[in-house]
């Protein structure tokens, strides 16, 4: 009977085809937890982790991308090995351990951040745009921002000092630019490779953080993936993977257009 | 050749390059001193690791400054090199003088347009817009005869061949009508027939312009092709110089000698090509005499000792050698020493 009314007793190929035809025309199904469509809790979900991971991607990238392009010019030096110290410590520090210390910290100790939610008052009338909701956003965001800034510095830092070692650079110095001159071809050169990287961590952010939504209750897709996995939500948790699927496929087929934008060579 | 008392174009003054580093101090360039008239061609001809691309980047203030330690007297039409500092060292580099490397396959930027790397050079030495550097682009590639300059002006370096690049390059140099011309084995990389084309193509751009030029090469055809004057060095020190046709039809220096002689020329076969036995010092520990001593064929206990002085031979031709003989005047040095 059940079986019948869910279409469990056909084989699953068929099974996910017929979801797939659905999902095409906008219908996702029902939430079992909730009984609502599967379209609604995953858009607002979805919605609510572009707010964190796009506070991620803007603070993280740019501040990534400045203070490699920074080592990149001084490598072996102190302020270099500096700089790169503190890359590897953002990627081995786990993220969820950094989210509670910084709990601990900012929310518990000064009082000064609030701990967890989203807004003073809910998710339905956040506003980051307002201060007392702001505040919200800063202690996921710091948490979020933690891998890719890692990540974006070390790549940048090995492709700007290996652009600095290419020959060109002397014919630039040689026909008389000025060192900022200079810097805008040596990024531009390395662009395409932090790119690459800066595509991938896109991808993980828009995925959103089940273990940092989930610290901060945040209802994101994080958050919401975690909440059916343990309630057992198969139809949101399939809708859910296949949007973030495609996120993430199209974030790298756009990073490819960007960087074939940048970089002619790569054309053929 | 000019033979005026006005200033030269280039006058370089014990120079001497060391690069400095924890391990060891390379002395890749000693005492060089040369100097290259308004539109003389010097050559610098010498084996690899010489000091010839050192000494060319010097001129250019192109070493990095952290590692290479530099002393002596650079000027460029009366200015001293050395002294330059950010933009007058910029309006230098390009303006006043410029410099070709052997590489055209990777000196050029591979993420811009040729045009746009010669429109932003005229931009930033005239002060012109982007558009009329792109036209003063256009006239340049016009100027080193590159087929269909227009289209080429928005080709990306990886779209041009070897040939076409270095024209390339010659124009982006000339771009700013410098006065010297520093080239680095600028054909070298290139083969046989497009050796020559571009080396006829620089000779004739040189005479048009005015330039002077200071030409780095191995070849000794390449030389006798271009120079007026050839300065040979060997590890790091100028042995010696002269017009190019007293270099190269009698040489002086045991090791100009030796270079000579060990060239294939067109009409050697059958005969043994004498190559000199073996191999330059080491520029981290040069030995107190010649440098040329421990394989020089006429070297005695003396020339191991003492570094030789630079004798002089005649007007402008000199050997660093105690086995050549002064010239008494400025007359030609007749006997051929030892
Ligand atoms: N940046 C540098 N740091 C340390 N040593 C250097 C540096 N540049 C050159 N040298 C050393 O200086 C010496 C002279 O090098 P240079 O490039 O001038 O030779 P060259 O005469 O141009 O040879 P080639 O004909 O092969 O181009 C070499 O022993 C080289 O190892
Ligand atoms: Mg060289």
């Amino acid at each position: 009977m059940v079986k019948k009314a869910y279409g469990f007793d056909k084989p699953i190929a068929v099974q996910y085809g017929i979801w797939l035809g659905k999902v095409l025309t906008g219908d996702f199904g029902m939430s079992i937890a909730t009984g609502r469509p599967v379209t609604e809790e995953l858009f607002r979900a979805l919605a609510n982790t572009v707010m964190l991971s796009a506070g991620a991607v803007i603070a993280a990238f740019s501040l990534a991308f400045v203070i490699g392009t920074f080592a990149g010019y001084r490598v072996g030096t102190p302020s270099d090995r500096a700089v790169t110290g503190i890359a590897v410590i953002g990627v081995s520090i786990p993220n969820y351990w950094l989210a509670i210390v910084l709990v601990i910290i900012f929310a518990v100790e000064l009082n000064v951040l609030p701990a967890t939610g989203m807004g003073p008052r809910g998710s339905e009338t956040f506003n980051p745009f307002q201060w007392d909701h702001f505040k919200y956003l800063i202690l996921p965001i710091i948490t979020l921002s933690l891998i890719p800034i890692g990540i974006i510095t070390r790549t940048t830092r090995s492709a700007v000092a290996e652009v600095l070692n290419q020959d060109f650079v002397e014919t630039l110095r040689a026909k008389g630019l000025m060192e900022a001159e200079i810097l805008l071809h040596v990024v531009k050169n390395a662009l395409p490779q932090v790119l690459a990287v800066m595509g991938l961590q896109f991808g993980y952010l828009m995925g959103g953080s089940i273990l940092v939504e989930t610290i901060f209750t945040w209802p994101g897709t994080g958050f919401l993936l975690n909440k059916a996995i343990l309630t057992r939500d198969l139809p949101v948790l399939q809708g859910t993977i296949l949007i973030l699927a495609i996120i993430f496929v199209t974030t790298n087929l756009v990073i490819d257009l960007l960087q074939t934008a940048v970089d002619p060579r790569l054309k053929r | 050749m000019t033979t005026e008392t006005k200033t030269p174009l280039v006058s370089v003054r014990d120079l001497n390059v060391k690069f400095v580093s924890r391990e060891a101090t390379v002395n890749a360039v000693n005492d060089v001193s040369l100097t290259v008239q308004h539109g003389e061609v010097l050559c610098i001809i010498g084996e690899s690791g010489s000091g010839k691309s050192v000494s060319m980047r010097a001129l250019m203030r192109l070493l990095p400054e952290r590692r290479a330690v530099i002393s002596g007297k650079l000027a460029v039409d009366g200015q001293d090199v050395l002294a330059l500092k950010g933009k007058e060292l910029a309006a230098f580099r390009g303006g006043e003088a410029a410099m070709i490397f052997q590489e055209p396959m990777t000196a050029l930027d591979p993420v811009y347009t040729v045009g746009h790397q010669i429109a932003e050079t005229v931009r930033r030495h005239t002060g012109c817009s982007f558009e009329e550097g792109l036209a003063r682009a256009l006239e340049l590639l016009e100027l080193v005869k590159v087929p269909s300059a227009k289209r080429r002006l928005n080709a990306f370096p990886h779209e041009l061949s070897g040939g076409l690049r270095q024209r390339a390059m010659i124009a982006l140099a000339l771009s700013c009508r410098p006065k010297l011309l520093l080239a680095d084995e600028p054909t070298t990389a290139l083969d046989a027939t497009v050796q020559i084309q571009v080396l006829i193509l620089m000779r004739k751009l040189q005479q048009e312009l005015g330039m002077g030029m200071i030409f780095v090469t191995h070849d000794l055809g390449v030389a006798a092709e271009i120079a007026d004057r050839v300065a040979v060095m060997y590890a790091g020190r100028i042995v010696e110089t002269g017009t190019v046709q007293e270099v190269l039809t009698d040489p002086k220096h045991p090791y100009t000698k030796g270079m000579l002689s060990s060239t294939v020329h067109g009409n050697m076969r059958g005969q043994d090509i004498e190559a000199i036995p073996g191999s330059p010092p080491d520029l981290r520990a040069l030995p107190t005499g010649c440098s040329f001593g421990p394989r020089c064929a006429f070297a005695d206990s003396h020339c191991l000792e003492q570094l030789p002085p630079e004798v002089m031979l005649g007007n402008d031709r000199l050997a660093r050698c105690f086995k050549v003989d002064a010239a008494p005047a400025a007359a030609d040095a007749g006997s051929v020493p030892a």
